[in-house]
């Protein structure tokens, strides 16, 4: 365990920085924090989370991923990768580094998506206990304890130093090269820190919420239930849901004719939109509520099933703070689920 | 707080749906916390009983689901409607988008709606309960025990900039009708005016980088009713799911703003839904303000089967040379 006082944080900020691009959260106009390159007098936030998610390191919104130019009966495709240099995000929660497992399981496996695992390499994650965890936090029904984050390297913040310890390979090389910087740490503050939150956590409104309704072989019990249609009836059919959830992972792949050539990039989808996964055949999901549906049984039991019973929700509270309707996961699954469930 | 209580609407409801005037009643139901209520259509009075709310949360504007709740069976929906909302009511019928004859209109008057994330930004995360009994919020935190903040700081910009207490639609009221306010929602406005253009181009930069293209502000909006927007058909040409710099989605929300304008009731949706807190309202203001500056005051939706000036010739109408420029001081 090395530790620093807070007051040497931009040192620490600086000597990161001479090795990679630093990110880090910082407060935006209007309450909005988001992940942003550190310089020099850039100020981390205090913010408990980030508006979009740490996702978006891994599986930007948009991507170009290659190019195409012809000539003649020739095709020339150009490479366009930018993924290519070293980077660390420093102060993730908890919740967004357990969304980089569920987002592995979709883009590592076979056929591996070489841009997300080229990012995946070329990052270091420093991940950040959470002090207070917001009302809208559920990390917990999904097994995720935000007083001990997992990541390459984890840091607690207390009001006087942060405490950074190595997890991985990867963390144990950046914290070294630190060292001129840290000196050693006693576990003692960081174990107080954690009694402190796991309180907290007993005391959050959605404590209790409970998964196990949900999972394995639950398709049939769900699908065609009639509480569908009240909980997808006023949705607006808007992407703030997916685009602000750190494991929704759906994109579409587009060309752009761009008069010389061709781009062919990829951005986010959402399965809230009409025109998700529109195939030449017309569309598989034509009403508000299949596309609801297919939204929260894919984080809660889709997913699951294909992934050996683990869920797609990591319980950010994202959803929950930002649905213009206030419809979210936790209204489904307490409805869904019943009563033991609430 | 709300002079008009849920329970004096719930009253009003039972009433109307016991008289079988209406089937179902459109209500803002409770959620997990205090503050996040969500649209629901009630039909049982029992329910409206245990669920239905009515508070400074309530900001939910109505009006735009009356497109597609009068569609659905035989019966009268009930809808309750704020100021704004009425104002919104009125231009979706004068763009004939729902039938009247279905719905029963109860107008209720509003003492402002609270933004939450206004009352995050002072109270901080952690809040376990609200009170809103009085016009000193009271908030329960986890973390800084009871808070109390001043109601009038935390309120949506919109009512903070009210435009009119006047519900201009309603089959009847609850409560006193109010009136047309003065109000001050054109100095934000004026403020951009003032600003060189590369200053305002900054502006905007900073704010419409943020967007990340959920398309909430379009998706709430009474006046986009289109049944299927271009930016969300794949053939239109111009469907667009992502943005090619980190600038384009000035196009989205200029277009936008341009489609709705002479139609736009200045109800505030877009900016209180948007995830990132983009003052989109700002962009509909500054055609609102233009529309009154050049052809003489107009509120979209004061009244139903009013001609907007844009679509209205008169020949004190401006010349567009001087429009245009206009545009390049």
């Amino acid at each position: 365990m090395r530790k620093i006082s807070l007051s040497n944080l931009d040192k620490l900020f600086a000597k990161v920085s001479e090795q990679a691009k630093l990110y880090v959260p910082v407060d935006g106009k209007n309450g909005i924090a988001s992940f942003k390159l550190w310089e020099d007098g850039v100020v981390m936030s205090n913010a408990l989370n980030t508006t979009r998610s740490a996702k978006d390191f891994f599986f930007p919104q948009t991507e170009n991923l290659m190019e195409f130019k012809s000539q003649g009966k020739n095709i020339e495709i150009i490479d366009t990768r930018t993924e290519k240099e070293d980077f660390v995000i420093f102060g993730v929660r908890a919740c967004d580094v357990k969304s980089f497992e569920i987002l592995d399981r979709v883009f590592l496996s076979e056929p591996v998506d070489t841009y997300y695992a080229s990012r995946r390499e070329k990052g270091v994650i420093v991940s950040l206990a959470c002090g207070r965890p917001a009302e809208t936090c559920f990390c917990k029904t999904f097994g995720i304890d935000p007083a001990s984050p997992e990541g390459d390297i984890t840091a607690w913040k207390t009001e006087t130093d942060l405490y950074l310890k190595a997890n991985t390979e990867k963390g144990e090389k950046l914290l070294a090269s630190l060292n001129e910087l840290t000196e050693e740490g006693c576990e003692q503050a960081v174990e107080e820190q954690k009694k402190n939150i796991s309180a907290i956590m007993d005391k959050l409104p959605l404590k209790d919420l409970k998964t196990d309704k949900f999972g394995v072989g639950k398709t049939q019990e769900y699908f065609n239930s009639p509480a569908w249609d009240e909980l997808s009836s006023h949705c607006l059919g808007c992407g703030t849901c997916t685009f602000v959830c750190p494991t929704c992972q759906c994109y579409d792949v587009k060309d752009f004719n761009t008069g010389s050539g061709v781009k062919r990039f990829r951005c986010w989808d959402s399965c809230m939109y009409s025109d998700f996964t529109l195939m030449a055949h017309g569309n598989s999901r034509n009403s508000q509520k299949e596309r609801f549906r297919q939204r929260f049984m894919h984080k809660l039991v889709y997913y699951p099933d294909n992934n050996d019973g683990m869920f797609s929700c990591v319980g950010c509270g994202r959803c929950l703070a930002k649905c213009p309707i206030s419809m979210n996961i936790v209204k489904v699954m307490k409805t869904l689920g019943g009563k033991e469930n609430d | 707080m709300q002079k008009i209580t849920r329970d004096a609407l719930i009253e009003k409801a039972s009433a109307l749906l016991s008289e079988g005037k209406v089937n179902r009643v459109l209500g803002w139901k409770k959620g997990e916390f205090s503050y996040d209520l969500t649209p629901t259509v009630f039909t049982d009075i029992e329910q409206m009983k245990k669920e239905f709310v009515f508070d400074d949360f309530s900001g939910a504007n109505f009006s735009k689901y009356l497109t597609k709740e009068t569609k659905k069976g035989d019966g009268k929906v009930l809808v309750f409607l704020k100021p704004c909302d009425s104002y919104s009511f009125n231009q979706l019928l004068t763009e004939h988008r729902f039938d009247r004859e279905k719905v029963y209109a109860v107008g209720i008057p509003c003492d402002g709606m609270i933004d939450i994330s206004a009352l995050k930004a002072v109270v901080g995360d952690g809040i376990v309960a609200v009170n809103t009994d009085t016009d000193t919020v009271k908030v329960e935190t986890l973390y800084d025990g009871v808070k109390e903040v001043n109601k009038q700081e935390v309120l949506l910009e919109r009512c903070k900039n009210c435009k009119s207490k006047k519900i201009v639609a309603y089959d009847e009221l609850i409560g006193e009708n109010g009136e047309v306010i003065d109000n001050n929602r054109f100095d934000e406005v004026a403020k951009l005016e003032k600003m060189t253009a590369d200053e305002r181009f900054a502006f905007w930069q900073n704010e419409l980088s943020r967007c990340i293209r959920c398309n909430a502000c379009r998706d709430v909006c009474p006046a986009c009713t289109c049944e299927k927007c271009v930016f969300g058909n794949p053939n239109s040409g111009v469907e667009n799911k992502a943005a090619s710099n980190s600038f384009e989605e000035k196009l989205f929300h200029i277009i936008r703003a341009f489609h709705v304008a002479g139609r736009c009731t200045d109800c505030g949706e877009c900016s209180r839904v948007c995830p990132q807190n983009i003052p989109l309202h700002l962009l509909n203001r500054k055609f609102i303000k233009d529309i009154n500056e050049f052809y003489g005051e107009y509120q979209a939706g004061e009244e139903v089967g009013s001609r907007a000036p844009l679509v209205n010739y008169t020949k004190e109408d401006l010349e567009p040379s001087e429009a245009v420029n206009r545009g390049d001081e």
